[in-house]
């Protein structure tokens, strides 16, 4: 172990001392380096490395954008139909929704609503409990009441409506999860946010 | 038996537990007889007759047996290894200062040591005995894989990988900007800043503890009871919708357990003075705020005096010690804020929705 280095080291001290006295031989050149790349050619040549550096980079950079944008995504609309308002028994949490599209369809106190179902703690999707009458996230325990107003757990807004409407065409109820409703903000009083059934 | 279980069952839960804990840590760094031999092995027996006769029960081994759950068993037993040994190693060494005698690793050697082949070749036999640790423990336990992931579902209850789960139960009683991204930054950058902190050179090089009592104090704190422990609990206290079970309670999903949590502004502004919220925030939020201002500007001040820290402030000069006691402070709002949130239901000091501010 201790032996190779010590052979191998003097190797590149010996070109060490050769580039070394090799130096001082040089000064009598700099006019004739000089000569061989002007000034005018270096910053052409060096324009012409950034020039390509930044089309590169550029191109890099669209690429990674464009693959931001799939041409097929896997995903259920964010739109979608969930039938007629007479499916939604009165006064009940329906979760037929839940796994395929992330909402849960209230119908309370004369209201039907979409609530989103993801906690607005850190994202985990709560489960509803029938038994308790709360909606019950499994990551840190934050708790919900039906309507979605919090009062358990470290959660610190209450969860998020989705648009609701009755489609004119078949009358089913149609949720638009593009469009959220928030309690604290004051949204939850808007028409779009809830059906009178 | 079942008397003992239920019993063991509420102690276990956390207002008690961790109340127990704090009691047998302060007995723990007090006592001279655990950081014996003798007494190492009393530890090493108590708990391994813990586990063996807990393991009868179904419901306790339901939890432990899993293959996520093993590593931490081996944990409990790891951390009790190196906590003793080092305060083992420390008293030893104390005693030998006071007699006037050389320190244990100064009487060994006084030269430095090399790296090769001293500390390589230790190392490497290390490594050795961990890959084949490693290789039987992944034919004996097969790794807990679950089906595949849908967004929707998340399994209940949903824990993060074992060395989060201290964070995890942070989490449950702080602001997720809080307790996921302003205390673990805090963690990282205190930890990295102890060395610039820390002017007490006694103990480099070798073991000690009455020459640096309040800082491993403070350090063991943090480290065995707000990080492991907190690892501990959540890994086999907290079941079905992050609820809190006993060691031998069933993990019943439909477990209920009512959880009202306010916050300060709703105990003295509705409770207390018995008027409505004010409107306008700052207002309606200013115990919260001075609260905090005292806690974190004027507390550092008052504590200078104590007797815990005395002299800290002359040795350390003003910017060192408040740091310090900043850093110190802000770990011990974790103890602070579970007990009020277990006694007094409290949710946040400080409750501003309007800018995403909660503390």
């Amino acid at each position: 172990m201790t032996e190779t280095p010590e052979e191998t080291k003097p190797e590149p001290a010996a070109q060490a001392s050769e580039a070394k006295s090799a130096q001082p031989a040089k000064p009598a050149k700099p006019a004739a380096a000089d000569a061989e790349v002007s000034r005018r050619g270096f910053f052409s040549w060096a324009a012409v490395a950034w020039v390509g550096f930044t089309a590169a980079a550029g191109g890099c950079l669209t690429a990674w954008g464009r693959f931001m944008f799939p041409n097929v995504l896997y995903e259920p609309p964010t739109s979608f139909k969930v039938g007629p308002p007479s499916d939604f028994a009165p006064d009940a949490v329906d979760e037929r929704f839940v796994e395929s599209n992330g909402v849960f369809i209230v119908n309370d106190q004369g209201q039907l609503y979409a609530l989103i179902a993801i906690c607005t703690h850190l994202g985990c999707p709560p489960n509803w409990l029938e038994a308790q009458n709360k909606f019950k996230c499994p990551c840190h325990g934050s708790g919900y009441y039906r309507n979605g107003i919090n009062f358990e757990g470290p959660t610190p807004r209450p969860l998020e409506r989705a648009a609701i409407s009755i489609d004119p065409d078949d009358g089913q109820v149609l949720v638009d999860k593009a469009q959220k409703f928030l309690w604290e903000r004051g949204q939850w009083d808007d028409p779009s946010s809830f059906l009178t059934a | 038996m079942e008397a003992i279980k239920s019993i063991i069952n509420f102690l276990s839960y956390p207002e008690w537990s961790f109340t127990l804990s704090l009691i047998l840590f302060g007995l723990a760094m007090w006592s001279k007889a655990l950081w014996t031999k003798a007494g190492g092995w009393i530890m090493l027996i108590l708990i391994t007759v813990f586990f063996g006769l807990s393991l009868f029960d179904p419901n306790f081994f339901v939890v432990v047996a899993k293959p996520d759950n093993v590593p931490i068993v081996m944990m409990i037993y790891i951390i009790g290894f190196f906590w003793w040994y080092a305060m083992y190693k420390a008293h030893q060494n104390d005693r030998r200062i006071e007699a006037g005698e050389p320190t244990f690793e100064k009487s060994e050697s006084e030269d430095r040591i090399f790296t090769w082949p001293d500390l390589v070749f230790s190392e490497f036999i290390c490594m050795v005995l961990l890959t084949v640790g490693m290789v039987l423990w992944s034919i004996l336990l097969k790794a807990p894989l679950e089906e595949p992931a849908n967004t929707s579902v998340a399994p209940n209850p949903s824990k993060a990988p074992w060395y989060f789960l201290g964070l995890q139960e942070m989490l449950v009683y702080f602001d997720p900007w809080m307790a996921g991204v302003v205390l673990p930054g805090l963690i990282i950058v205190g930890l990295m800043a102890i060395p610039y902190i820390d002017t007490n050179k006694k103990g480099n090089g070798y073991y000690t503890f009455k020459e640096r009592k309040t800082e491993i104090v403070l350090f063991l704190f943090g480290f065995v009871i707000l990080w492991s422990e907190l690892i501990v609990i959540g890994t086999f206290l907290r079941g079905p919708n992050w609820n809190f079970f006993g060691p031998y309670e069933y993990w019943d999903i439909n477990k209920v357990e009512p959880l009202v949590n306010v916050d300060l502004s709703e105990i003295i502004w509705i409770k207390i003075l018995g008027v409505g919220l004010p409107g306008h925030w700052f207002v309606r939020e200013i115990f919260g705020l001075l609260f905090t201002a005292f806690y974190f500007l004027v507390l550092p001040v008052l504590l200078i005096k104590n007797k815990f820290i005395d002299g800290f402030y002359q040795k350390m000069g003003p910017t060192r010690y408040y740091v310090g006691m900043f850093l110190f402070l802000t770990m011990m709002l974790m103890p602070i804020k579970m007990y009020l949130r277990w006694f007094l239901n409290l949710k946040y000091f400080v409750h501003i929705q309007e800018f995403f501010l909660n503390l």
